[in-house]
């Protein structure tokens, strides 16, 4: 996995609560059993004026010459609810979306971040806001730096925001971990424990017998 | 001090807590879907790795199989027959069975898998999907998880998990009649916000909920995640215990005597600490419907779209009004009496035999309105046999609906199938999203009860009124 350390760069602002994955990959973007193939799919509905054509609604985000390609998006509260689709976060990374800031975010999508070298930021809405208000007042995008090592946002004036992550989360995307093989390195602690399990609750590991719906025992 | 029942279930399945103090816990079921469940396939397989217990993985054809009579692999979702080739492909080399089309126990996964017993009380069980909070209704430990980590728990039969803070939530008192499981959770939603179990596993608890049927809890535990909770719970009771005997899945005759004691533990002890407690009053419940594009733009079915002026938070303001114009409303419009296009009964929500029934009830002698698109798909092979066994299909049929092989349809827009651009839809799945059941199409959450009743009136009804006419 890709690491994240520090990141200057331009924030794009988002500001709506409950945006969704559906929102930020419509289903019909995830065309092949990929992770590939589909930042062009990203916010489709919003960044399209005519999704099948492709032709940019000039008023997103993404498509103003200041913020187009941000990597850094600033959003509203429960950002990423909804599907558990991690192709969400799969189209947002392929984009060059590497932080988003948020009030909060939905779980699924949270955890989906950190799986693939995405940081998610919570911040208090009211400093999310304040970031937001410098990016539009700016006709320069505005830069933002974001210091996993340091735990801090730095806005354009300088102000520093201190952000909490869980420690686990955040050496996993400083070090760019392979969560899967970390804890393959546990596997016969993993099997001691099943053992154990199998023998207290043995019904949890018994199987019908295939295809046969409705057999009574 | 005591424990929740969440606790419970965490703690025998807690494998080892890690340095950060998350929990590596023991996953006993894997369910797996064709559009999400496939690239985690693909993933675990390309980076060398194995499956560690194919016996306790299941993989089911539910989200892009097309919903028609004699389907086959080739789907209306451009690109849909290689999600379903691959997935199938993958799971055969993987040694995981399969609910696959033309197999009698195929059906959505959140309707499927409660159905053959593989929900149970006490279970781990987690999917590539959001709606696995649903089958929290058996008294299982039911998440939805992203691929990564569904690859995560096929290679180590673990995850690492943080334990959510504990939110019970309380429906005291009785529902009124005319008033099912699916308002309970759009007036939670609809009073407490989208967001407003964020961080917590909510135990729904109370009288209103031991008096619903296992099918209603589960269409109570589904929208869990349109709370933002981490997953949805309810308490295993001799409701919980009647529903499971004879399931395929379930223990056999042998261990089943092991398996109710080791069941009666599963509740929250009296002096369990939760972080949060919300209490209802289940009288107070409407037949509730959604006005907007979040499932908290919820109201009772007498009310009407709120005011955006209203609204002191200027982002508040912005998303209201921003709904109001998607869903071609305007403030302070009254729900009841608007019209519409399109009628949808289906989805992990609310397939379900009882569900099927709610709605026939309305429909039995009556005919959806002139021009008015309905669909019922069951949510499984075996809800739609049994459906048929006792002469529902007739009655959609006979009522104007279309009556289809099981599957998730048109809860969702993939490409394929949908209702058009504007098109005002009363449905009674999870999400009413911007687009997500077709381009621009203005999707209104209700019970099978009030789908079935608005579909007759072909505008949105009080299914009260209906009955009472």
């Amino acid at each position: 996995m890709e690491k994240f350390v520090r990141l200057t760069a331009v924030a794009a602002s988002l500001i709506r609560a409950n945006i969704d994955t559906d929102a930020i990959i419509p289903s019909r973007e995830m065309k092949a059993v990929a992770k590939t193939g589909l930042a062009d799919g990203l916010f489709a509905d919003w960044r399209y004026s005519d999704v099948a054509g492709r032709v940019e609604n000039p008023d997103f985000v993404l498509n103003k010459t200041a913020t187009r390609g941000a990597q850094i998006l600033l959003s509203g509260p429960n950002f990423g609810c909804g599907s558990s689709r991690e192709h969400a976060v799969w189209a947002l990374h392929e984009y060059g979306v590497r932080a988003i800031i948020a009030p909060s975010f939905g779980a699924i999508f949270q955890g989906n971040c950190v799986r693939n070298g995405l940081l998610p930021i919570v911040l208090p809405e009211a400093v999310v806001a304040s970031l937001a208000v410098q990016d539009q007042a700016n006709s320069a995008p505005a830069m933002l730096t974001v210091d996993l090592a340091e735990q801090v946002v730095v806005g354009p004036d300088g102000a520093r925001h201190g952000f909490a992550i869980e420690p686990s989360d955040r050496l996993m995307l400083l070090e760019g971990l392979d969560a899967v093989g970390l804890t393959l390195q546990r596997l016969a602690v993993i099997r001691a424990f099943e053992v154990d399990h199998k023998q207290a609750r043995p019904w949890l590991f018994a199987r019908p017998a295939a295809h046969s719906p409705g057999t009574t025992r | 001090l005591g424990s929740t029942l969440i606790e419970k279930i965490w703690r025998r399945h807690e494998v080892a807590v890690l340095p950060d103090g998350a929990s590596l816990l023991y996953i006993d079921r894997v369910l797996l879907h064709e559009r999400t469940g496939s690239i985690a396939l693909k993933s675990l397989a390309e980076a060398g790795r194995v499956v560690h217990a194919p016996d306790q993985a299941l993989v089911c054809m539910d989200h892009i199989i097309d919903t028609f009579p004699g389907r086959t692999d080739e789907t209306l979702m451009p690109g849909g027959t290689a999600f379903i080739r691959e997935t199938r492909a993958s799971a055969v080399a993987a040694g995981i069975d399969i609910l696959d089309i033309g197999d009698p126990r195929q059906g959505i996964v959140h309707v499927a898998s409660p159905e053959l017993g593989i929900a149970q009380p006490g279970v781990t069980l987690v999917c590539p999907d959001s709606h696995t909070c649903t089958q929290g209704a058996l008294g299982a430990l039911a998440w939805g998880i992203g691929s990564s980590d569904a690859e995560h728990a096929l290679a180590t039969q673990t995850l690492v998990v943080r334990k959510p803070k504990m939110m019970r939530v309380r429906f005291e008192g009785d529902l009124q009649s005319g008033v099912t499981a699916k308002d309970m959770i759009l007036h939670l939603i609809g009073r407490h916000g989208a967001g407003g179990g964020a961080g917590h596993a909510v135990e729904f608890a109370g009288a209103a909920v031991e008096a619903l049927s296992i099918e209603a809890r589960m269409t109570l535990c589904n929208m869990a995640v349109e709370f933002a909770a981490w997953t949805g719970i309810i308490a295993p009771d001799a409701k919980t215990v009647d529903y499971l005997r004879d399931k395929p899945f379930a223990p056999n005759t042998a261990q089943w005597p092991a398996a109710l004691a080791d069941w009666e533990a599963l509740r929250s002890d009296p002096d369990a600490v939760f972080d949060a407690e919300l209490v209802i009053d289940a009288a107070d419940i409407a037949p509730t419907v959604t006005w907007g594009v979040s499932p908290q733009h919820a109201v009772a079915i007498d009310g009407a779209t709120p005011d955006p002026s209203q609204q002191p938070d200027a982002n508040v303001r912005t998303a209201m009004e921003r709904a109001l114009v998607y869903m071609g409303l305007e403030a302070g419009q009254a729900l009841e009496g608007l019209s519409i296009d399109a009628a949808f009964i289906g989805s992990c929500t609310n397939s379900r035999l009882s569900d099927l029934r709610a709605a026939a009830a309305v429909l039995r002698g009556r005919k959806v309105a002139a021009g008015l698109r309905a669909v019922c798909v069951p949510g499984s092979t075996q809800v739609k046999a049994a459906a048929e066994a006792e002469g529902l299909d007739v009655i959609f049929r006979d009522a104007g609906f279309e009556w289809r092989e099981a599957g998730c349809s048109m809860c969702f827009f993939a490409g394929g199938e949908h209702f058009a651009a504007q098109q005002r839809v009363v449905s009674t799945t999870n999400r009413n999203f911007e687009n997500r059941q077709g381009p621009g199409v203005r999707s209104h959450l209700a019970s099978p009860a009030t789908v079935a009743a608005s579909a007759v009136a072909g505008r949105i009804a009080d299914v009260r009124k209906l009955q009472g006419a």
